[in-house]
This record gives C-alpha cells, sequence and structure tokens, in this order.
C-alpha cells in the first residue's frame, strides 16, 4: 500500500522537471532551469558538451559522445557522426552529403535512409535518439530525478519531414517532446534581450551543419518573429571539409598515397583539421599536423589563409540574411541588436561578415556553444508555467501549398506565417461515385510541384458515392506550435469527420516508429535496469521523507516503544541499500519499512478524520 | 450570436474565455468576432497589435502544456485563429478582401489580368521597354525607372481611394461601395503586379 502512504503522510511529489535539449550537428547539450536562471548540465565528467557521435561497438552496444568520437579513428565503419544532416531526407536529397560523409547508406533506403553500422542499420532518428538518451542520462544523474518530457531545438530552417523525424527521435529516447523550438528563437530567449522591453533583434546562428537567420521584434516580453531563412546544408562541416579535400591533395602529392577512402586516415586528419581550424579563430598563423603510421604531414596556415580559403562559404550565408531583413518588413537601421550563435560564429571573419553586414557589434557575451540550449531551457520553464513573463511567437520558414492541375502549387500558408496557423480547403470529386481524393501537400517558395519538397499525401476515404462534383470535403491544414502539419477533413454536408490516411513521402510512418521503440528496448536493456533503480530510489526518497515528517506527529509518539523501534530499524535497512544498484532489494526494503509503519498510517488518518469531524461541528 | 454554455462549468459562455469559471471556450472562426471588434473595414492597426499581444499571452499553446487535452485543442484552434486573423486584419488589402468573400463577393484572381482601359498606353510602353531591357538595352533603364516610380505613385493613390472607400462603407453598410472596393483591388493588384515585375528585371 505505498500510495495510500504517501497520502497519508502527505508526501508531495515534485512537478516533473522538463529540460531542454540543442541536439546539434556537431555537439548536443541538455539545460535545465534552476532558481537563478537556466544552466548547462554536464556529463558526469563535467563535460558540458556531448559530442554528436555514435557508434555500434563489435560487443553490441551503443557508445555516444566522447567515447564514440574516439572510435571515429579506430572503428570508422561502426560509427556515425553529423546525422542530423540526415534526418527526415530521402536518399535523393542526401546525394551531396554522401559524397563528403563517410555516410553508409543501407541497401533498401527510399523513403526513408537507413545507415550501415557494424553488421546492423539504423535510421537517422534512431541514431539521434541514442544522443538523446545520454543527455537524458546525464540530466537523471544530475537532478536524482527521472527525465520525461523535453523541449528540443531544431534549426529555424528545418521543414516538416525533418522537424517530424527529431520528434520521433524524441520519442525513440524515451522522451515526450513537449515542443520543438527553432534554435535562433531558443537563442534570443537565452539573451534575455527583452530586458531592452522594445526593440529588433536579428540572431546570425552558423552551426557546425546549418545556418539560421531570424529577426524577431521583442515587445514586453513577447518575442515575435517576423521572418526566418536559412540553409540546412551549411556550417562548420562545410569549412572542415574543404580544409580536408586540401590536405588529402596535399598527402597524395607528397606520399604519394590516396588516403580519401581510408576511413579511419580521414577521421585523424578531420581532427587535426578542427583543431587548426578552431586555433585560428584566437591565433593569426597555425600548424596543421597529421601523423598517420609513422609519417608526418605539415601545413602552416594564416589566418588571411584561411579567410580565403572560406569566403566563399561565409558569402553564402548574406543571402538568406538579406531575404530575411526584406521578409521582416524592416530596414538594416531599425535593428537593434545582432547576437551570434553557433561555434562558427568564434570565426572572425564570420564575425566581420555580420558587423558590416547589420552595422552593429554583435552580441557574444554567451557562450555561442551552450546558447540554443539554454534557451531550450528557458522555453521549458515557460511551458511548466515557472516562467510567465515571457512568451515565444514563431513563423513557419516555408510555403505550405498543394499540388493543383498541372503540377502547380497553390499555396495556403505563406512563409514567416506566425504559428499555429492554419488554412482551409473545399475538395471534391471528378468522377461519378469517386470514394477518394488524394491530396498532396508539398513545402517550398517554387511555383511547379517538383520544384517543391513533397511533405505528404493525404488520401480522404470512404466519401459517401455521389454524382462528380457534389462532395464537399472542407480540409483545414494546421500547422501547430512546432511547426509540423496536421490535417483533418469535414463533410461540409453532413458536418461528419471525413476520415484522412497520411503517407508521408519522407520519414517513418507510425507503425515504423512504433516498430523501433520495441527493437530499442532490447538495446536499452542497461538503460531499463538502471532506470528502475532509479525510479525505486524516487520511491524511497518519498517513503523517507514521509517518515520523518510523520516522527513529529502526536501519533508517533502513541507507539509502542517495539514498534518505533521496528521503524527505525527498517529505515536503516532502506538506507543500507539505497545506492546499491539492485532495484529489487531496495523495492524489497521499501514495503518492510511500509508494513512497519502501517499502524501509525492508521493511526494518523483515525487523528485527522477526527479533527475533521470535529471541525465540521455535527 | 447564441454560444453554447461553457464546457467547464456549464454556464452561459459569450466570451472566448467564461466570465465564470475562465475556461477557454471553443473559439469563433469570425476574425472580427475573435478579436471582439466592429467589422470595420477602417481598423485601428495599433490597437489590433496590442489586442493580438493581449491574447496571444492567454490563448497560446505554451500556456496549456499542463492542461487537459481538451483545452490543449482549443487553444491550439484559437491560436491559429488568432494568428490567421492578424495576418488578414492588419493588411487593408487582405482585410478588404475578407470582408468582401463574406458578403458573397468572388475575389479570385483572374479578373487582375484585365488591363484596366485608362493604363492600356501606359503599360504598351512599359512593355515595350521591358523587352528592350531584356534584349539588353540598358538605355531602357531609366524609362523603366520612371514608369515604376509612376505606378508606385498610382498605386499610393488607390490606397488613399481604398481608405476614403472604407470609410464609406463603415458608415452606410452600403454593398454598392464594396463592388466598387473590389474594382479598386482589382486595380491595385494589377499595379502591384506591374511594380514587381519591373523592380524584378532591374534588380536583374
Amino acid at each position: 500500500m505505498p500510495e495510500l502512504l504517501q497520502i497519508d503522510f502527505g508526501a508531495q511529489q515534485p512537478k516533473p522537471r522538463v529540460v531542454g535539449i540543442d541536439l546539434g550537428t556537431t555537439n548536443s547539450l541538455v539545460a535545465c532551469m534552476d532558481l537563478t536562471g537556466p544552466k548547462v548540465i554536464p556529463d558526469p565528467a563535467g563535460e558540458p558538451l556531448v559530442p554528436s557521435v555514435v557508434s555500434y561497438t563489435r560487443q553490441g552496444e551503443m557508445v555516444t559522445g566522447q567515447p564514440a568520437r574516439v572510435l571515429l579513428i579506430d572503428e570508422p565503419d561502426r560509427t556515425v557522426y553529423s546525422v542530423k544532416r540526415l534526418m527526415g531526407r530521402g536518399v535523393n536529397d542526401v546525394q551531396e552529403e554522401l559524397a563528403l560523409f563517410p555516410f553508409r547508406i543501407a541497401e533498401g533506403s527510399e523513403s526513408v535512409i537507413r545507415l550501415q553500422l557494424g553488421e546492423r542499420t539504423f535510421t537517422p532518428p534512431e541514431i539521434s535518439s541514442f544522443i538523446l538518451r545520454q543527455l537524458k542520462q546525464n540530466a537523471e544523474a544530475a537532478l536524482g530525478e527521472e527525465v520525461r518530457q523535453a523541449v528540443i531545438t531544431v534549426p529555424a530552417y528545418f521543414n516538416d519531414a525533418q522537424r517530424q523525424a527529431t520528434k520521433d527521435a524524441g520519442r525513440l529516447a524515451g522522451l515526450e517532446v513537449l515542443r520543438l523550438v527553432n534554435e535562433p528563437t531558443a537563442a534570443s530567449l537565452a539573451y534575455g534581450l527583452d530586458k531592452r522591453k522594445d526593440g529588433i533583434v536579428a540572431v546570425y546562428d552558423l552551426g557546425g551543419g546549418t545556418f539560421d537567420i531570424s529577426i524577431l521584434r521583442l515587445h514586453e516580453g513577447i518575442f515575435e518573429v517576423l521572418a526566418t531563412n536559412g540553409d540546412t546544408h551549411l556550417g562548420g562541416d562545410d569549412i572542415d571539409n574543404r580544409l580536408i579535400r586540401i590536405a588529402l591533395e596535399d598527402v597524395q602529392s607528397e606520399w604519394g598515397e590516396d588516403l580519401s577512402h581510408n576511413g579511419s586516415a580521414v577521421q585523424t586528419l578531420r581532427r587535426a583539421v578542427i583543431e587548426a581550424k578552431e586555433r585560428l579563430s584566437f591565433v593569426p598563423f597555425t600548424e596543421m599536423v597529421f601523423e598517420y603510421q609513422g609519417r608526418k604531414y605539415e601545413r602552416r596556415f594564416t589566418r588571411e589563409q584561411f579567410e580565403t580559403l572560406i569566403q566563399d562559404i561565409i558569402d553564402r550565408t548574406l543571402g538568406p540574411c538579406r531575404a530575411c531583413i526584406q521578409d521582416a518588413g524592416v530596414s538594416v537601421e531599425q535593428i537593434d541588436e545582432v547576437v551570434l550563435v553557433g561555434g562558427s560564429t568564434r570565426i572572425p571573419l564570420v564575425r566581420r561578415a555580420v558587423e558590416a553586414l547589420f552595422r552593429a557589434k554583435p552580441h557574444t557575451e554567451l557562450n555561442p556553444d551552450e546558447v540554443v540550449a539554454l534557451g531550450a531551457a528557458v522555453q521549458a520553464a515557460i511551458l511548466t508555467g515557472d516562467v510567465q513573463d515571457k512568451l515565444l511567437l514563431d513563423v513557419t520558414p516555408l510555403s505550405l501549398g498543394i499540388e493543383t492541375m498541372g503540377g502547380v502549387v497553390s499555396k495556403l500558408i505563406h512563409r514567416n506565417s506566425t504559428i499555429p496557423a492554419s488554412a482551409s480547403e473545399v475538395f471534391t470529386t471528378a468522377v461519378d461515385g469517386q470514394r477518394n481524393v488524394l491530396i498532396h501537400v508539398v513545402q517550398g517558395e517554387r511555383e511547379l510541384v517538383k520544384d517543391c519538397r513533397s511533405l505528404a499525401r493525404f488520401e480522404l476515404r470512404d466519401i459517401a458515392p455521389q454524382p462528380a462534383g457534389l462532395p464537399r470535403i472542407e480540409v483545414r491544414f494546421l500547422i501547430d506550435a512546432n511547426g509540423i502539419l496536421n490535417v483533418t477533413a469535414i463533410d461540409q454536408r453532413t458536418g461528419k469527420e471525413q476520415s484522412v490516411e497520411v503517407k508521408p513521402s519522407y520519414g517513418l510512418t507510425e507503425e515504423q516508429v512504433e516498430a523501433m521503440i520495441r527493437e530499442s528496448q532490447e538495446l536499452a536493456e542497461a538503460d531499463f535496469r538502471e532506470r528502475q533503480v532509479r525510479e525505486a530510489r524516487v520511491e524511497a526518497d518519498a517513503i523517507l521523507a514521509a517518515v520523518e515528517k510523520a516522527r513529529n506527529d502526536d501519533a508517533y509518539f502513541e507507539l509502542s516503544e517495539d514498534e518505533r523501534q521496528r521503524i527505525t530499524e527498517a529505515v536503516n535497512q532502506l538506507l543500507l541499500v539505497y545506492h546499491a544498484d539492485d532495484h529489487l532489494l531496495i523495492r524489497e526494503r521499501i514495503e518492510n519499512l511500509n508494513n512497519a509503519t502501517m499502524h501509525l498510517a492508521e493511526m494518523m488518518m483515525d487523528t485527522a478524520v477526527r479533527s475533521a469531524l470535529k471541525g465540521t461541528k455535527i | 450570436m447564441q454560444r453554447e454554455n461553457c464546457w467547464h462549468c456549464g454556464k452561459p459562455a459569450e466570451d472566448l474565455f467564461c466570465r465564470f469559471c475562465n475556461a477557454l471556450q471553443p473559439p469563433v472562426p469570425d476574425y472580427y468576432r475573435f478579436f471582439g471588434l466592429e467589422p470595420k473595414l477602417d481598423l485601428d492597426v495599433a490597437g489590433l497589435q496590442r489586442k493580438f499581444y493581449h491574447l496571444s499571452r492567454n490563448v497560446h499553446p505554451d500556456r496549456y502544456t499542463r492542461g487537459s487535452a481538451r483545452e490543449r485543442q482549443f487553444s491550439l484552434e484559437a491560436s491559429a485563429i488568432l494568428n490567421d486573423a492578424y495576418r488578414v486584419l492588419r493588411d487593408p488589402v487582405a482585410r478588404a478582401e475578407y470582408v468582401l468573400k463574406n458578403h458573397g463577393f468572388d475575389i479570385g484572381e483572374q479578373r487582375s489580368r484585365d488591363v484596366p482601359p485608362e493604363l492600356l498606353e501606359e503599360v504598351f510602353e512599359l512593355n515595350m521597354a521591358l523587352e528592350e531591357l531584356r534584349e539588353g538595352d540598358q538605355s531602357a533603364r531609366p524609362s523603366l525607372e520612371a514608369a515604376r516610380d509612376r505606378f508606385v505613385a498610382l498605386r499610393g493613390g488607390v490606397d488613399t481611394q481604398l481608405g476614403q472607400l472604407f470609410r464609406e462603407f463603415d458608415a452606410t453598410q452600403d454593398r454598392e461601395v464594396l463592388a466598387r472596393i473590389r474594382g479598386l483591388l482589382n486595380r491595385r493588384r494589377y499595379i502591384g503586379n506591374l511594380v514587381q515585375q519591373v523592380e524584378k528585371e532591374l534588380a536583374a
């Protein structure tokens, strides 16, 4: 009867925590709000950044983060990084990626990509879920309680499929994703820019694999996104790849050997390149050193050379910035502040480019690696009600349309519309007795379907047979606060809901996600044990606290000496096993304590009832 | 319009929030009613913005994360209507089209393809200049810029006229005025397309 006991003793279950997660291309972080503000939660070793790298070991274990990063070099065929680039995408979308990244796509990857790691295949959401699981564990270890709900950030320019894939990853990791929030918007929350009360702010976010620009209007705690733009395939990765290519060419001419297909060599070189790149943000020149199998390649890079090499990559961010300013309906002069987000904004050339474009010195006070996760934690606190004076109004980055005659797109919801947003359209049949109508929904700015991104096909089913053109079915397209499309349909004549079947063009079906959750449970056997132990400890905490409180109750002193002794004994027995990794043992001792305190609970209940009765003055 | 009783406390609920228990009610899809505004064409946009922020704070899904499934659904629907309504009502053209549609006017796009007769000559010259520029004749540029400025001014004139008609309709509720507004909107759209086209060519 642990429940009864808890109620009697009034042990309060704390409000479940919601964490904020930045699921990045290169690194991921988890953060949480405490009394003084948002804080990044480090891993048990004290590291705030968890590298977004996942490895499937020969022993059949999933390894994530820093240990997986090491395996990139030792086990390149079983290890994957930058998987965010593949989220919500089809094989045809990622041909460019495949040329530059060592992704091993498994056979039969049509609408859903499958990556080969050793002898198993994993979808990008599954890979991401292992990273999320790691973050979840880090948070649970630090907070001492189970974490089930999260806010996860996505690039503002992510489309519907990419968002859905991120949500799927959360579910696979055992997290309820309460909200997907756009990375630049999250960053603006973390900066607390609303302190200036009113103003226009631009957020320039150049990460490992994605670029976003958002322009917001701040008004008394409301963060209203006016426009957003970006490129989901532009980031620090592109800089690394360029430097790797140059180094590989050098090495080939020096050593007479082409290493570009040697996974382990390329990964070693990649590390050297990244380190050199990072150093160049702080020093005017550096040596890039690459050692492989007893041979050594060295090259001196000046910052100037580096900047010449990457100038065009940085320039690619400027077009989206200008388009965003125009879409926001503001002039450069009206923008009060510029915020830099993402590790790549440490590069001095990036800072100069931003300063020149916006004619303002950008904010860099917060660590650009952490600011998104911190903002996600603020959004989590908004959702729990712990923060009430702030509200985020975001927009959909891409227009939503349906296919009409001749493969032309009819736009229903325009880009930069504040979300949630909706549109309705009435559909009918073309043939007598037609039972089904197929609606093809696309996302993008172009006029023709073939130039936009197919989102899904919605099939209106079981339409009552009628002459052509008579049925009137109103379909409502609603983009929710996560930027994800929901479709409902109503038969206008009967007012009844019309059944709609969704066939996503890319990504996982509901059944696939369910199947993966089952499958992941096998892999998560160890996790599961750990979780059980943690749950048992939470339960133990509750009963120990309740007993402690009860010891001050009058009823406690009415117990016999013997009974009190038994309670003390049971408490000590429970404390003895509290830190053991055996949840069954902990639960057994909880049960013992429960039994020992049964009489006490009854007495306290009686007292409570008596005083309640007295209070009512019958 | 008659409203149902509050789903939560059962008392009569006329507003978005129940007067008695403050529960969020299923939202009405009418944009003006949602904002609690008279259906006027001449609208105070600054006031609309204040109302938008105020309502956002109260209906946004962020405020209902811990609510029941029903409340979350109402909040999602209410926020969508709020955002759609704000987008339409803050823009004079979209607002007029919304009112026209509610009064049974067809506001299809195809009508804007007919050249307004008084613009025929001007449009003819403009097309010649556009053609020249496309063929690489940069000397057409100044005349195109002049044409763009003329059309922008014309559009400004249309906007002034629209403003007058808005007030006239608000005062009289005369359908005839709406018909004239529709005519002006078509003209405006036509001119707008021309400006856009010229700007695109000039930027190319």
